[in-house]
């Protein structure tokens, strides 16, 4: 089972109870689109992905991207036990989706990116540390059900 | 893109991925905005880079202080990002521009070029906190190209 500090438990539900979803979500996967290209290649069905200002203000990524931002929230509402919080997603992204995992990561670092620029110099180094672990066992466990 | 990757460049896709005359335009201009806070943006990179991956202080084992804005910190985190900005200068040529740099990393210090990638997002990082208007997914691609790019070139000598 993943330790939790308090001031890791904290820093998580601050940053989550503070960030807009509907800003952070479509920053964070638009610029994972342009960022890295080659993952335009799970959203065939998005439309216009031709460059960053077609991605940018795509209303299907926008969409997609506080979908991926709400499904977070249910490891910060589970932080004790996101392994089976997400069982299911991960079935979904393994089998369904097909979704290469090490993509996983790269979307997590343009989240932190994102995050990193809402907050400014209140994004410590020590609240960063906190923010990419919990990043790295949400990753951790929608990898899990690959086989 | 050619992906055909040889265990040194686990991340790093080969030669076919270069920068294009764009992203030079674009990095050269994001550098002129920055270049002035690059002593900040270094210490700060290098600081939450020991912190948010412990696993870089094994470099570091000679200092007496590791912990963010510490002396040690801040004056590597200067040397670092000046070496970033001689590489900007020298973009068209990072192979050639980067020969010395490469040969101290790859006979002297030594450091597993996965770090490279590690020191990387913490820079991207300090961009994006300290210039959240200006960090835009443009200039974030360029600066990401970029960065992989000096990585490659100062891995060159490794063997």
């Amino acid at each position: 089972m993943v330790k939790w500090t308090d001031f890791e438990r904290a820093t998580i539900q601050d940053i989550f109870s503070k960030i807009d979803y509907g800003v952070v979500g479509p920053a964070a996967l638009s610029r994972c689109l342009i960022v890295y290209p080659w993952t335009q290649r799970y959203f065939g069905g998005f439309g216009n992905l031709y460059n960053a200002a077609a991605i940018t203000s795509n209303p299907k990524v926008a969409a997609h991207g506080k979908v991926v931002i709400e499904g977070l929230e249910k490891a910060v509402k589970n932080m004790d036990d996101i392994k089976s919080t997400y069982k299911d997603l991960s079935v979904l992204h393994s089998e369904k989706l097909q979704v290469d995992p090490d993509n996983f990561n790269l979307l997590a670092d343009c989240l932190t990116i994102v995050v990193a620029s809402q907050m400014g110099a209140a994004f410590t180094p020590q609240v960063h540390a906190a923010f990419q672990k919990f990043l790295a066992v949400v990753v951790a466990s929608l990898r899990k059900q690959y086989y | 893109m050619n992906f055909n990757l040889c265990p040194l460049e686990t991340w790093v896709p080969r030669l076919t991925m270069s920068l294009s005359a764009k992203d030079k335009e674009t990095v050269k201009t994001f550098w002129a905005k920055i270049s002035s806070s690059g002593d900040a943006i270094g210490a700060d990179a290098l600081s939450r880079m020991l912190v948010v991956y412990p696993q870089t202080k094994t470099y570091f084992s000679h200092w007496k202080d590791l912990s963010p804005g510490s002396a040690p910190v801040l004056k590597h985190g200067a040397t670092v990002m000046g070496g970033v900005g001689e590489a900007v200068a020298k973009i068209d040529d990072l192979s050639a521009g980067l020969l010395s740099l490469s040969e101290l990393h790859a006979f002297t210090l030594r450091v597993d070029p996965s770090n490279f990638k590690v020191l990387s997002h913490n820079i991207l990082v300090v961009l994006a906190l300290m210039f959240p208007t200006d960090f835009t997914p443009e200039v974030h691609v360029a600066m990401d190209k970029f960065l992989a790019a000096v990585a490659r070139a100062l891995s060159e000598k490794y063997r």
